[in-house]
């Protein structure tokens, strides 16, 4: 992969590419934190390097925090589901195309099929289990149910949570916001036409209601 | 002897209502379960080590490092050294590790040699395909065509086609195998076949057919692609037994799930028809070549709906390619051959100088006994879509580059009632139990067993528990060409009204009445039109003492509560930017008749993914293949595209309801609204553009070629 050596450092968290680059001819000297992470000073901020063995991480799922071992190589999704049977993001197109896998992490609906766990530490992430309320469906996913917004419902989650995203951002869509900003999820049932009627439905309760984020 | 027949109209509660799925919170929730995502304990992860060569003969294969490989434990040649492979992505080596990545570690380290073959992958063009490839299905000929020629005053000629499309279910094909005892396997498929797969599945493992429990809560899509257990099923439970019995959860990868578990046939057809100046049909004939992989395809409904053409001469070949296996896509072959007879008729209308419309039901006969249904169905097509004040006569739209245009289509399909089994069972305490084999592939066959049992009792739709998906529950048939509402809600009713009328004969003495002066309804068990002899239906139960009723009602049986045959229309209003070659649409109408509708709601949901689905075929959808390489380009959801929620353009459904269709029974809804929109969406950018785009999908390449071949987009066309 040499030609991404050309990418320009930009520093986040505290680590460029480049200063990473130069901070792993110090592996041997190392010292490791726990099995399979270690830990390096750059450029004055302590960064912790995974691998190659299974890691201990912590994330904070649905606002509780939840420890799990997991490869480095190791996708947020499938941490989800095979590590902590949160089941609700579904596996589908596993390259960012269809949706179906989208969680908000830090308020941004991302897609967690290419994510990895180890970049989600620190960050707040809501799946879909963790969006009813006392037991109670939130306006967006009884929208879905009043309008038939679903078939067989494998993309459905998905789609919850990125309507979820998109209605905390645009509380009141046009219809033109809705089809430019859902364009990111795709359903194989065809239940767009479900799907445009629960956001209008969700919109107009959150705002009835003078609720942003339901 | 019980009379099983629907309630009237206006005595309906819950039948013909606009209700929500039942199982709607569960999965907005996540709460549903679907094969993916059951995750048993101590459960392995397979994987299928494939062919990457279209046509080769496996010379040798060494699993030798994989089985050293720690995390490793099971690994099973599925096809071994000697063996000809027919198409790319085919099983070769099975794999079962204790997590994911090992699994992906293990498929990387074993060596597989080929010996390369020549294959044929592409067939749009017959002439570049060998002869031996080529098998002539099957001809026909009726009436006299070379006197319907003659006699035609006018004759168009013209060449369609569609590409293959795949499946692309959402929750790709595979299942969770496990063996309980040294000979009952437990199954967790993704399936529409959950009283039959186990069955396939025992046969293949050399045990009894009962010793296979299969399970299934819900299911990611079919689309008719899930019938059978295929070999992944049989290699699963395999991997399962050499790694002790252990849960193996062997799911396809998205590049496989495109290149092997799902394929619709392509079809080509040269076509030419004959019309006097008045529109009169008068001979039809078409040479038609397509393929579904090895080894082929069956016969194709050409000309389609108007099948009466007086005067046909038709030859058909079957090209065998070296593609993953054709498997049924919702009405199979139809909506090709939809494509190729709506296309020539429409371009016949056109050189005609005539409105589609008029044309169609010009020559309505030939569309034999329902031709009265597609007349009116025609004329509420036209209304909603406002034909007259929208459509103009062929490339003659208004000036610019944008260019509008109508477009029509129609269809039919039988989806007559499967078998089905049902038990219902009314327990003294007041609770109902509904148990059958089926399967709800998200078209809301548990809401409709539900309203039909809370129908016939008389009760609020939360009173009824309902099972499905368990193939230990009465059988019933899978759940393909719109088959199943038919099937389950006729073995409903039946099983409900028997249970009721075990009740009804419980209770009559202490209402002092014979159990045929009573009805169950509000809840209530009474004496027909008097509410006030009557008692609550928990006070009813309450008689059976301690023993419930269980009531299994049949489909087929007596009385007719459901039927075949249904029609259709769909009109397409489209806008093609001439300089892009962009197809953009502005919107869909469909007018369906199914019978008589169970849930408005659902069924409704049904003909708009019907038309979605037909959206993505029309514009977007092709399995792409490499002449070169033999293999699928585009084994992703970037590159074989589906049309997102911004490319569906305004949609209207409106269901053919009420006397001369309730009374006709329960009618399969998913296959029909799906065969019609790729025809009516071709005709529409046709009508705009003032010339034929011949082949779906109408992508901007193809839309700016044919524009090129007329002259250029700034042409007048």
């Amino acid at each position: 992969m040499s030609s991404s050596d050309d990418m320009p450092d930009k520093p986040s968290s505290g680590v460029s590419r480049r200063s990473f680059l130069k901070g792993t001819g110090l592996v041997i000297s190392v010292p490791l934190v726990s099995p399979g992470v270690r830990a390096i000073t750059v450029q004055g901020a302590e960064v912790k390097i995974f691998g190659p063995d299974k890691a201990p991480i912590s994330l904070t799922i649905n606002g509780a925090p939840r420890k799990v071992t997991v490869e480095p190589r190791t996708t947020l999704l499938d941490t989800l589901r095979n590590e902590l049977d949160l089941t609700g993001a579904k596996p589908v197109c596993d390259r960012a195309t269809c949706g179906a896998c989208t969680v908000i992490m830090d308020g941004k609906p991302i897609y967690s099929c290419s994510v990895l766990a180890i970049d989600a530490e620190g960050k707040k992430i809501t799946t879909v289990e963790g969006l009813e309320q006392n037991g109670k469906l939130h306006p967006i996913q009884q929208a879905f149910v009043d309008n038939d917004a679903q078939q067989c419902g494998f993309c459905t989650p998905g789609f919850v949570v990125a309507c979820k995203a998109f209605l905390d951002k645009n509380p009141s869509p046009t219809p033109e916001q809705v089809q430019r900003g859902l364009g990111g999820n795709l359903c194989r049932c065809g239940t767009y036409i479900g799907i445009r009627a629960a956001v209008a439905q969700a919109a107009q309760s959150q705002t009835k209601g003078g609720r942003k984020n339901g | 002897m019980a009379e099983y027949k629907w309630p009237e109209a206006n005595k309906r509660v819950h039948i013909g209502k606009r209700i929500s799925r039942i199982d709607g919170p569960d999965k907005v929730s996540g709460k549903a379960k679907y094969t993916f995502d059951i995750n048993r304990p101590g459960m392995l992860w397979g994987k299928i080590v494939r062919s990457p060569f279209a046509h080769a003969k496996i010379v040798s294969i060494d699993t030798s490092a994989a089985e050293k490989m720690p995390g490793v434990k099971a690994v099973k040649v599925i096809q071994g050294p000697g063996t000809e492979i027919q198409w790319a992505g085919d099983e070769i080596v099975g794999i079962a590790a204790v997590d994911k990545g090992t699994a992906e570690d293990a498929a990387r380290a074993i060596k597989i040699q080929f010996e390369r073959l020549p294959h044929v992958v592409i067939e749009a063009d017959l002439d570049k395909v060998p002869a031996d490839r080529r098998n002539p299905t099957a001809d026909g000929k009726t009436g006299d065509p070379d006197k319907g020629f003659s006699e035609a005053e006018v004759t168009m000629e013209g060449l369609y086609g569609n590409a293959m499309i795949t499946h692309c279910c959402l929750e790709s094909h595979g299942q969770i195998a496990e063996w309980t005892d040294e000979s009952n396997v437990l199954l967790h498929p993704s399936t529409q076949s959950v009283s039959s797969v186990g069955g396939q599945l025992a046969q293949s493992l050399k045990i009894p057919a009962g010793n296979v429990h299969v399970k299934m809560d819900y299911i990611g899509g079919g689309f008719g692609s899930k019938f059978q257990i295929d070999r992944w099923g049989v290699e699963c439970a395999n991997l399962s037994k050499q790694a002790g019995g252990k849960p193996v959860k062997l799911m396809l990868e998205r590049d496989s799930e495109l290149m092997v578990a799902g394929a619709r046939p392509s079809i080509y057809s040269k076509v030419k028809v004959g019309a006097k100046k008045d529109g009169t049909i008068t001979a039809w004939q078409s040479e038609t070549w397509g393929t579904g992989g090895m080894p082929g395809f069956g016969t194709l409904p050409i000309p389609y709906v108007f099948t009466n053409i007086p005067n046909q001469l038709k030859k058909q070949l079957s090209v065998a390619t070296n593609n993953g296996q054709a498997r049924a896509w919702r009405a199979p072959n139809h909506p090709q051959c939809a494509l190729i007879t709506m296309s020539a008729l429409e371009d016949m209308a056109a050189a005609l100088k005539m409105d589609p419309v008029d044309f169609f039901i010009k020559n309505i006969q030939l569309t034999g006994v329902r031709a009265n249904v597609y007349r009116d169905e025609l004329l509420k097509g036209a209304e909603m879509i406002e034909w007259k004040k929208n459509w103009h006569p062929r490339g003659e739209g208004a000036a610019g580059s944008i260019k509008r245009g109508l477009g029509l289509s129609i269809h039919t399909w039988g989806g007559q009632p499967h078998a089905s089994d049902c038990d219902l069972t009314i327990h003294p305490d007041g609770a109902v139990e509904l148990k059958m084999g089926t399967q709800d592939l998200g078209t809301g066959t548990r809401t409709v067993l539900d309203i039909v049992a809370a129908e016939t009792l008389g009760l609020p739709l939360d009173a009824i528990k309902v099972m499905i998906g368990d193939n230990r529950y009465p059988p019933s048939g899978s759940s393909g060409g719109s088959t199943t509402v038919g099937g389950v809600s006729s073995s409903t009713r039946r099983a409900a009204v028997d249970a009721l009328n075990q009740l009804l004969a419980k209770v009559a003495p202490d209402l002092k009445a014979q159990p045929d002066q009573l009805e169950a309804t509000g809840g209530k068990i009474q004496v027909i039109g008097d509410a006030s002899r009557s008692m609550t239906w928990k006070q009813a139960c309450a008689k059976l003492g301690t023993q419930p009723i269980t009531a299994r009602g049949k489909q087929p049986g007596q009385g007719t509560l459901a039927s075949s045959n249904v029609g259709g229309v769909q009109m397409a209003d489209v806008s093609v930017d001439t300089e892009t070659g962009i197809v953009k649409i502005n919107k869909l109408v469909a007018v369906q008749d199914c019978g008589l509708v169970i849930d408005l709601k659902t069924a409704e949901s049904q003909v708009y993914g019907a038309m979605i689905m037909g959206v993505c075929y029309a514009l977007f959808e092709e399995k792409i293949m490499d002449e070169r390489t033999g293999r699928m380009l585009n084994p992703n959801m970037e590159f074989y595209k589906l049309a997102g929620i911004g490319d569906i353009g305004q949609m209207q459904v409106h269901m053919m309801t009420g006397p001369g269709y309730d009374d006709r029974g329960v009618i399969g809804l998913g296959e029909p609204p799906t065969i019609s929109p790729g025809a009516a969406i071709a005709n529409a950018v046709a009508n705009a553009i003032g010339v034929r785009v011949g082949t779906l999908p109408l992508t901007p390449d193809k839309v700016l070629a044919a524009l090129g071949a007329k002259g250029g987009s700034n042409a007048k066309v």
